[in-house]
């Protein structure tokens, strides 16, 4: 898969928090690190249109997500992103399989692919309550990548699970990436997820760029 | 006797049916609006939607009766238009619902307050749009407090006495169990009130025990 340009170069200001990012690279699968309170989520939600930046551009590929300059700032709806976030927020009144469709979209590949991809063709028709954390995962990718995404924003997807259970989620996120030659843009503090899954990182530290490049 | 308590009871219950599915729409976008958007005016609007809960029910039917009389020009409008309310069965329909409105409005809105609005959002990145989000996410999730309110809307309804009385009164096969049983005890026609009583507590106490399992329901 080829890189794509990467345009994050944007303010934004949530209460005391500035979250300031003037980046512009090439890369397709950026990592996003850093300590708690950094701005991670922040700069997350404001990709998925989720928070609004006060002045700036952002662009993934050919997709301009929001330019204030020339005044885009695409709905959520319309950004074609596959959010993950950190509380996975499963649809708690949908079973497994009507939580994996809620978003599915024309040309997005098959249930059952990605079903078989993340290894949850067993747990389709089960209530979101009993899973566990590492299928809770794995279902909240599914549900993004059948939106028929054109990025993939993964918040810190393997810090609710164990070590050793990480190894064994790690694997389906990189099939995702190598399989589905879909860019991602993933939220982490353990290096080694780092260095495995990305070929660029940013490090943020108190809503600045502290720091990061080619991995 | 029997069969007045027949009659009255079904056109009680067939009319507050009617009042809590007109008041449906309205008070479940309202109450949506109130919990999930703020917009001028906000606070003069809950405020006016909760009057009914404390001013004398007389009084709220007196501000109908103004607003709906022949003389009054939405009454003159509604009147050109063919359409008589007062000292109808829709003046009936109409006061229960003015009187229901805000229950409905406050259990609904504390239902939508207690979704999470992340989910929500979810929806909106995996492509719903708002209508679909608003049906399929915040609806269902707010289930428990909707019916609760529609439940408590329902009861608050065939209980209505005071503003039916003043704009519909208390016409031959159109009175509601609260006015018919205003009317024999009036009338010395004891045993006949008891009876409706005894019918009105029984659904009441039904109602009641409804919308307490419904909000304590998991």
């Amino acid at each position: 898969m080829a890189e794509l340009p990467f345009v994050l170069d944007f303010t934004l200001r949530q209460g005391a928090f500035t979250l300031d990012v003037h980046e512009r690279f090439e890369a397709r699968a950026l990592a996003v690190t850093g300590p708690s309170g950094a701005g991670k989520t922040t700069m997350i939600e404001a990709i998925a249109g989720l928070k609004r930046p006060a002045a700036g551009e952002i662009a993934i590929g050919a997709r301009t997500l929001f330019d204030s300059a020339r005044g885009v700032d695409l709905a959520p709806r319309r950004r074609q992103v596959g959010y993950v976030p950190q509380d996975v927020a499963l649809f708690p009144h949908l079973n497994v399989r009507r939580n994996i469709g809620y978003g599915a979209a024309r040309g997005a590949v098959a249930l059952d692919k990605v079903a078989r991809l993340l290894d949850i063709a067993g747990l389709l028709d089960r209530g979101v309550g009993g899973l566990s954390g590492g299928e809770r995962q794995r279902v909240a990718i599914a549900r993004a990548l059948l939106s028929a995404p054109a990025l993939l924003l993964l918040d810190e997807p393997l810090a609710a699970v164990d070590a050793e259970l990480r190894e064994r989620v790690l694997p389906y996120i990189e099939r995702v990436r190598d399989e589905l030659a879909l860019p991602m843009i993933h939220v982490s503090h353990a290096a080694d997820e780092v260095r495995r899954i990305a070929d660029h990182v940013l490090v943020l530290d108190g809503g600045r760029v502290a720091g990061g490049g080619p991995a | 006797m029997s069969a007045e308590l027949a009659q009255v009871t079904s056109f009680s219950v067939a009319m507050a049916a009617v009042a809590t599915l007109v008041m449906l729409p309205p008070g479940v976008a309202l109450a949506w609006l109130l919990a999930r958007r703020s917009f001028p005016g906000r606070s003069v609007l809950e405020t006016l939607v909760s009057l009914p809960l404390v001013l004398p029910p007389v009084a709220t039917g007196l501000i109908l009766l103004t607003l709906l009389g022949r003389d009054a020009p939405l009454g003159r409008l509604l009147g050109a238009a063919g359409v008589e309310v007062v000292f109808t069965w829709k003046a009936v329909v109409l006061a229960m619902a003015v009187m229901g409105f805000p229950l409905l409005v406050r259990a609904a809105r504390a239902g939508f307050e207690q979704v999470d609005r992340r989910y929500e959002e979810i929806a909106a990145t995996l492509g719903a749009g708002p209508a679909r989000v608003f049906f399929t996410v915040s609806v269902p999730l707010a289930r428990r407090g909707l019916l609760a309110g529609l439940v408590l809307a329902f009861s608050r309804a065939l209980g209505e006495f005071g503003a039916t009385m003043v704009i519909a009164g208390a016409l031959p096969g159109a009175r509601t169990l609260s006015v018919a049983i205003y009317s024999h005890t009036q009338t010395g026609q004891d045993a006949a009130a008891a009876a409706l009583l005894a019918t009105a507590a029984v659904i009441a106490f039904a109602a009641m025990l409804l919308a307490n399992r419904l909000s304590a329901a998991r």
